[in-house]
């Protein structure tokens, strides 16, 4: 069985770490065929230290961290544990070698226990029975040490994301990561959950671990690490101590220009209703309840966000609004129309004007196969403009794509590229182009943003906005804080699928929107 | 005293016809609990029971019979891993290859080797088959009435394949819950990638479950070759393959619950046999061909949502690869 290291003798550790860094990376590059995914890179990060590694989208990051972990191999470049050189062939090596990850997508079997989560792959022997009695009291003792205490005989998909959060820094502690690698950690977590990780990661820091945080929220990288790696199309193009930079500096190293981190947009002018949910109930296939007793109006001229933690009914929500799926109860009216007792499908819906930019855009928004300028007229190819007689319209539809491409700044702009060959960003602008062309009265939008680089979430941002000032309503679900604080007019806060309480987007705060999220009932339910 | 008999001799039969269907859904659970789609089972089986009928024929020993059966059905296995696991090909169409294949190349070497119009000769010389095992007393039991015909005609009698398919049902549970190779097993079949971030090869452990199915096949091709009946025939298996894998599913992928239905297919196989001519009140004769469809029947039924839902590994017939 693998050493369970709980407590290193405090001197030894001290002694080591004022010699070497923890860990460092030498150079590393790495190729995938044509994309050239980490160039030269070298960082050095201290043992008793958090390090932040930051970069949009494609940046490298994860390919930079993957071989840190063995996951994938080095081209060239060396990478130094403690001052000795080591190769990790594959995770066990990198593990063996004192480096744990928790990845964005938690590795966790979902039908197992968190004890048998833990000790799948450190074991400590053929039969089962010893090697769980052992874990266990290791873990009680790990848990009160860090104040990371999840109930160990629960089955994993029944836990809430935090605690299985929780479970994945267990099984990194569990198997003696002195190296704790964090990708993208508080992607699920409302912001007082944040918060107590945060603590949680200071007390490792005190430990002496060193703790690599991956993120895009610059705002937490200024608030933890001591220090931060910017990162740009696989190189890196800065290491700084977090105490000497800015938000604005780090956004400006990501994106390699200036760059606006906040919408600039007037006071909202509300007029008539335009969409209006009563009494809302949506259940999913396993009869289980995810929308309970929603009610909201949206009026021309105003964006309204929906904000909560994923998974809070939120998605299911907006697939019913969408007609995507049939709420069990309630009614929409939408411009006049019931669209529930016309069971109008989204064909129909867009046709009133009801356009959707759904927040799975690879599931549901586009088929990434097809090239661009038929992914531009998906859900509008049987209009007039599109065809001729009982055949599409080529010429007509990459004419459309070709417009819809410079409006949007879509790059490259070739309307016969596969979609799939694009960006996160360009594949999301030409959806929303999609949409917005269409001339609809309400647009809904899931996750606007979600893989989009900083550069088009801007843009994004700006469209939507003017999308707004041209009188429409824009109903907008999004689990990013920062996205709902900067762009709605009114906001809507979803819990356990209630509507917990509504803000106007003026007096709204974090803290204000983050206890809501987490149940705590606020002014006036919707 | 009658219908008493009749029912013993219908349970004896039910447990010599589970024998090769228990062997095979073991077999498929610890491949598909890997996350390897096991539709080879029948391909697996009938080439084991070639091997097996064919070496005991020349050999004149069922123990060297045995052997190639499982060695054969181990290649095949192999062949299967390398296809799916190595090369991430598609597991359906691996395995329905492999059946294919076997289906035409068994007759084809029987025909070959011995002449006998795509069957193997007749094995009927000591030794070449997997005879009964008679219980100490078994005879004299069968003269006290009640529980004597239980242990005579239920208990006693049947080959060592039968118990040893038998006793494999607690050991697999055994290995599925109780060890570190169980554990890990049950692991890559629903997230393969919290395996290989573990630091455990998700594709050794692949391989390792599709030996074992393997192995287990071999044991029931063997069985029914050599055991059941005394050569090899064309298409022997009769589908049998794919009705183990529709016991396992109704079966949960758990061993016990996997014997139970193994047992239920079987009895309506035994009872199929056993009504077979027989005058039923109010119905008479019921034709042969709708007895005989009766097990598939109830499988359809069964399957068809009868027993709530069965929730297959999550990972199952997803290649593994690092990079989604």
């Amino acid at each position: 069985m693998r050493a369970v290291r709980l407590n290193p003798c405090p001197s030894v550790v001290e002694d080591l770490h004022s010699i070497y860094p923890a860990l460092e990376l030498r150079g590393i590059e790495k190729r995938f065929g044509a994309v050239h995914a980490n160039r030269g890179v070298s960082m050095s990060v201290a043992a008793g230290s958090i390090h932040g590694l930051i970069g949009e989208n494609g940046a490298g990051k994860s390919t930079l961290m993957n071989i840190v972990y063995g996951f994938h191999q080095p081209d060239a470049g060396e990478i130094l544990v403690n001052g000795k050189r080591v190769t990790l062939p594959a995770p066990h090596a990198a593990i063996a070698a004192g480096i744990g990850m928790v990845h964005q997508h938690f590795m966790l079997v979902e039908n197992f226990s968190v004890l048998e989560n833990v000790v799948l792959g450190a074991e400590g022997g053929r039969r089962l029975a010893g090697g769980l009695a052992a874990a266990r009291a290791a873990l009680e003792k790990l848990g009160r040490d860090y104040g990371l205490e999840v109930p160990l005989d629960a089955v994993v998909s029944e836990l809430p994301v935090g605690l299985q959060q929780r479970v994945e820094i267990l099984k990194a502690l569990y198997r003696g990561a002195e190296i704790l690698i964090l990708d993208e950690p508080t992607a699920v977590l409302t912001p007082q959950e944040t918060t107590q990780f945060f603590q949680m990661l200071a007390r490792l820091r005190e430990q002496g671990k060193a703790v690599i945080l991956v993120t895009h929220k610059l705002r937490e990288i200024m608030s933890i690490t001591d220090r931060v790696t910017v990162m740009r199309q696989g190189a890196v193009v800065g290491e700084i101590a977090t105490k000497e930079t800015t938000m604005r500096e780090l956004a400006e190293k990501m994106v390699g220009r200036a760059v606006l981190l906040k919408v600039e947009k007037g006071p909202a002018q509300p007029g008539e209703v335009l969409l209006e949910a009563k009494n809302l109930v949506v259940r999913n296939t396993n009869n289980v309840t995810r929308v309970k007793d929603v009610s909201f109006s949206l009026r021309a001229g105003e964006i309204v966000g929906i904000a909560g933690v994923a998974g809070n009914g939120q998605s299911e929500l907006l697939e019913a609004l969408a007609g995507m799926t049939a709420p069990s109860e309630g009614e929409i009216r939408f411009r006049g129309r019931y669209l529930v007792r016309e069971q109008l499908d989204p064909k129909a819906r867009r046709r009133l004007g009801l356009a959707h930019v759904p927040e799975d855009r690879l599931r549901v928004g586009v088929v990434a196969r097809f090239s661009a300028q038929l992914n531009a007229i998906l859900g509008y190819h049987d209009r007039a403009a599109y065809n001729r007689g009982p055949l599409l319209d080529r010429a007509a539809i990459v004419a459309g794509c070709e417009a819809k491409m410079q409006e949007f700044d879509v790059r490259p702009p070739n309307p016969a590229l596969r979609l799939g060959a694009f960006s996160g960003g360009n594949q999301q602008k030409l959806v929303l182009a999609r949409e917005i062309d269409a001339d609809p009265a309400v647009l809904l939008v899931g996750q606007p943003t979600r893989g989009v680089d900083i550069g088009a979430i801007e843009f994004i941002h700006r469209r939507l906005v003017a999308l707004r000032d041209a009188g429409k309503a824009v109903l907008l679900v999004s689990v990013e804080l920062d996205e709902i604080l900067g762009l709605a007019d009114r906001i809507l806060v979803m819990n356990g699928g209630e509507i917990v309480g509504e803000v106007a987007g003026a007096a709204a705060t974090e803290e204000k929107l983050g206890l809501m999220m987490a149940g705590v009932r606020g002014e006036g339910s919707a | 005293m009658e219908t008493y008999t009749l029912i013993v001799l219908t349970l004896a039969a039910t447990i010599r016809v589970a024998t090769p269907l228990l062997l095979a859904a073991l077999a498929g659970m610890f491949s598909e609990r890997s996350g390897v789609i096991d539709l080879g089972l029948e391909g697996k089986m009938l080439g084991a029971a070639f091997a097996a009928a064919a070496v005991s024929a020349v050999t004149g020993s069922a123990w060297l019979g045995l052997a190639a059966g499982v060695g054969t059905a181990l290649l095949l296995g192999l062949l299967l891993g390398f296809a799916c696991i190595t090369h991430r090909g598609n597991q359906v169409v691996a395995a329905m290859a492999i059946n294919i294949m076997v289906a035409g190349l068994g007759p084809t070497l029987a025909l070959a080797w011995f002449n006998l119009g795509g069957q193997t000769p007749q094995l009927d010389g000591p030794g070449q088959r997997f005879a009964g095992l008679v219980w100490p007393w078994a005879q004299q039991a069968r003269e006290a009435p009640v529980p004597g015909l239980l242990y005579a005609e239920l208990l006693s009698g049947h080959n060592l394949i039968v118990y040893v398919a038998l006793a494999l049902v607690p050991l697999s549970a055994w290995v599925l819950y109780r060890t570190r190779f169980g554990l890990r097993l049950r692991a890559v079949g629903e997230n393969p990638l919290a395996v290989d971030t573990a630091g455990i090869s998700v594709n050794g452990l692949r391989y390792q479950a599709v030996l074992i199915s393997g192995l287990l096949c071999g044991v029931a091709g063997t069985y029914l070759s050599t055991a059941a009946s005394a050569g090899f025939v064309r298409d022997m298996t009769a589908g049998k393959g794919y009705l183990a894998l529709a016991a396992l599913i109704f079966g949960k992928w758990k061993p016990w619950p996997t014997l139970g239905a193994c047992l239920l297919f079987a009895f309506t196989d035994a009872l199929a046999t056993r009504l077979q001519g027989v005058e039923l009140p109010l119905v008479g004769v019921v034709p042969v061909q709708f007895i005989l469809a009766l097990p598939y029947a109830l499988t359809v039924l069964l399957l068809a949502g009868f027993v709530g839902k069965a929730v297959a590994p999550k990972a199952i017939g997803v290649p593994y690869s690092k990079d989604k």
